[in-house]
């Protein structure tokens, strides 16, 4: 997995609350687009008008805001659909960190899968961030001491629970260290049977 | 130690291990598939060199790609052919039992898996799909997980996790006539909103839970994901026991026996402390209807459409506004008598029998109005098959409804049955997002009562009107 440790880049402000997976993702990209060209698809609702064009007024398309990494969003980030692609069209949009006051809780999990970070910070303070992001302004994210920096000096500090701050900035494999537990999950599965045998089919 | 909540019991019961500080590794006692994102992950699984851990606790069904179409085949879609191949081919190849296209158990992930007995009481069940939370309605600890977590699932039979908060919601009263589970939940999400339960497992509790049957417990836990909510959870009783037992994947004999003597430890303690306790009168809900592209736009039947200028928050404001253009709706304008276009009776919220039933108790005796397309797509073949028994596909298709084949259909639109863009439609799934239902389409969500009324009056219309 992709590994995060910080980022110099801009940020760009979407607090509209909400924002769901399907709206990051439509169906119709993701069944069809192959996954390392999602990225101009990604918010297509949002970013294009009804006749494909781009929708000026969309932050992402204003000048001083193209090529934000960072996204400075509203409530619910996220939420919706399990689906993974949002996450991946995010990050062949460029995006690698979403800072919101919360997020859909399974899209979280997904982000720490593909090497993105979401900060969850209170409402208050992710609108102050999202005023200092003036067009052409740089942020910097930073996960070893869990800072975000603003272009005017300022320093928040966020929170990240120590494993997935963990699994980011090393890139963990999750899957080869579970599978160093098997003796503990087959210890596991033995007791089971005797305690649920009904599960063990 | 303070008492331990539902919740808490089942969670305690799976924990293999801590793999890191906060971090629970926990046992899957069921991981179903499905064709959008099943072979996917059975593909990263096998590139790896590793197997399926445990094939026999794994489970796979096409639902979200496949035709609706009377008749279908795998090609019937163009598009789905590949994906339903590539999970049957996969599935055989590792030794997954698979309920194919046509099999007579295939139906909507989340319709079959209790409706097999598959789903238990207490067990950890989880699915690459966010409507997962549906199984709670038994007691089952489930939620959804992404594409990299279904290939976890599928290598380790484990899954990692964090502990959620606890959250309770008592719906409390006796439900009105005409008032169905999914008025119930639609009217919890416009009061606490579609983030009101983010991070929290919700456990929905009360008289009104006690009092219903387990197919309405099954559409209020199918909505708490649009809570915010990956978990929703109602405690297993007599109901419970009654709908499982003799299924087909259910325990039998003494090995029952021991399960529901297991299963009746399970409710929470009385001293159990949840992180928030809300309480709904009941009595007062009346069927609701959505206006906007997010769940928590709702409104009772008989409301108008809000007015964006009366909400403080600028950035809601403009969210509530952007979902009136989307929807073609004014401020102020009533609900009822706005024009529909299609209505879809289906989905893993509201296509089980009772659903069909409540439809079609609406629909009886009339006829869908002139120039709307109305859909029944039953949640799984044994639905379908049940319905069919008691001539509930001649009550619709006499009305003018069509009645079609198991699986998600209008609800996602994968399978490139579109709502046409511009197109009002009311129905019983759970997610009105912008081109939810097809590009441009707009969505109302509602129960199937209300979306059989609908459908009949061809417009947004009090389904009370039309009971006797
Ligand atoms: S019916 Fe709709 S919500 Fe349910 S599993 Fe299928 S696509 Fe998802």
């Amino acid at each position: 997995m992709e590994k995060f440790e910080s980022l110099i880049a801009l940020a760009a402000p979407l607090l509209r609350p909400n924002i769901d997976t399907d709206t990051i993702i439509p169906m119709e990209l993701l069944l069809t687009v192959e996954r390392k060209n999602l990225g101009p698809h990604a918010l297509t609702p949002l970013r294009y008008a009804k006749d494909g064009t781009e929708n000026p007024d969309f932050v992402l398309n204003r000048p001083g805001y193209r090529g934000a990494r960072i996204l400075i969003a509203g409530v619910n980030f996220g939420c919706g659909s399990s689906r993974e692609p949002a996450v991946w069209a995010l990050w062949a949009a460029g995006i690698r960190c979403v800072i919101a006051p919360s997020f859909g809780d399974i899209f979280f999990n997904n982000c720490f899968k593909n090497g993105m970070l979401p900060i969850v910070l209170p409402q208050s303070t992710v609108e102050d961030l999202a005023a200092a992001a003036l067009p052409g302004s740089t942020f910097r994210v930073d996960l070893s001491t869990c800072v975000i920096t603003t272009p005017a000096g300022r320093r928040v500090q966020f929170e990240v629970d120590p494993a997935n701050r963990e699994a980011l900035l090393t890139g963990l494999d999750e899957i080869g260290m579970t599978l160093q537990q098997d003796a503990t999950i087959a210890a596991f599965e033995r007791n089971d049977r005797q305690r649920r045998p009904w599960i063990h089919l | 130690m303070p008492g331990r909540t539902l919740f808490d019991k089942v969670w305690d019961e799976h924990v293999v291990g801590e793999p890191a500080p906060g971090v629970s590794l926990l046992y899957v006692d069921r991981h179903l598939l499905h064709d959008l994102s099943g072979a996917r992950g059975l593909r990263e699984v096998q590139e790896r060199g590793l197997g399926v851990r445990n094939p026999a606790l794994t489970f796979a069904t096409p639902d979200h790609t496949v035709s609706s179409a009377p008749g279908r085949n795998d090609d019937t879609t163009p598009r789905s052919g590949q994906f339903v191949r590539d999970l049957r081919g996969m599935c055989r190849a590792l030794g997954i039992t698979l309920f194919d296209i046509n099999d007579p158990a295939q139906g909507i992930v989340h319709v079959i898996g209790p409706e097999l007995g598959l789903t238990l009481p207490g067990v950890l069940l989880v699915c690459g799909d966010s409507h997962t939370c549906t199984h709670g309605g038994l007691g089952a600890l489930a939620f959804g997980i992404g594409s990299t977590e279904v290939a976890h699932v599928i290598a380790t039979q484990t899954i990692r996790q964090k502990k959620p908060k606890r959250m309770r919601v008592n719906f409390e009263g006796a439900m009105a006539p005409g008032v169905a589970a999914k008025d119930l939940i639609l009217h919890l999400i416009g009061r606490i909103g579609a983030a009101g339960g983010n991070g929290h497992a919700v456990e929905y509790a009360g008289a009104a839970i006690r009092r219903m049957p387990v197919e309405g417990r099954m559409t209020v836990c199918n909505l708490s994901i649009e809570l915010g909510a990956k978990i929703g959870m109602v405690a297993p009783d007599d109901e419970t026991y009654q709908y499982l037992a003799g299924r087909d994947f259910a325990p039998k004999g003494e090995l029952w026996d021991a399960a529901v003597k297991h299963w009746r430890d399970l409710p929470g303690d009385a001293d159990a402390r949840f992180d928030k306790d809300i309480t709904i009168d009941v009595n007062a809900i009346r069927p609701q209807v959505t206006w906007g592209t997010s769940p928590e736009h709702v409104v009772a039947v008989d409301e108008r459409v809000p007015d964006p200028g009366t909400v403080s928050d600028p950035d809601r404001r403009k969210g509530m506004e952007a979902a009136l253009d989307y929807m073609d709706l004014k401020p102020g304008q009533p609900m009822e008598g706005l024009k529909v276009d299609w209505v879809f009776i289906g989905s893993c919220t509201n296509s089980r029998l009772s659903d069909l039933r409540a439809a079609a108790a609406i629909a009886e005796g009339r006829k869908v109005a002139e120039g709307v397309h109305a859909w029944i797509v039953p949640g799984s073949q044994a639905v379908k098959r049940a319905a069919e028994a008691e001539g509930l596909h001649q009550v619709f298709r006499a009305a003018g409804f069509e009645w079609r084949e198991p699986g998600c259909s209008m609800c996602v639109a994968a399978n490139m049955e579109f709502v046409p863009p511009g197109m009002r439609s009311v129905s019983t799934s759970n997610r009105n997002f912008v081109g939810r239902q097809g590009p441009g389409a707009r969505t109302h969500l509602a129960s199937p009562a209300m979306a059989a009324a609908a459908a009949i009056a061809g417009s947004i219309t009090d389904l009370r009107k039309l009971q006797g």
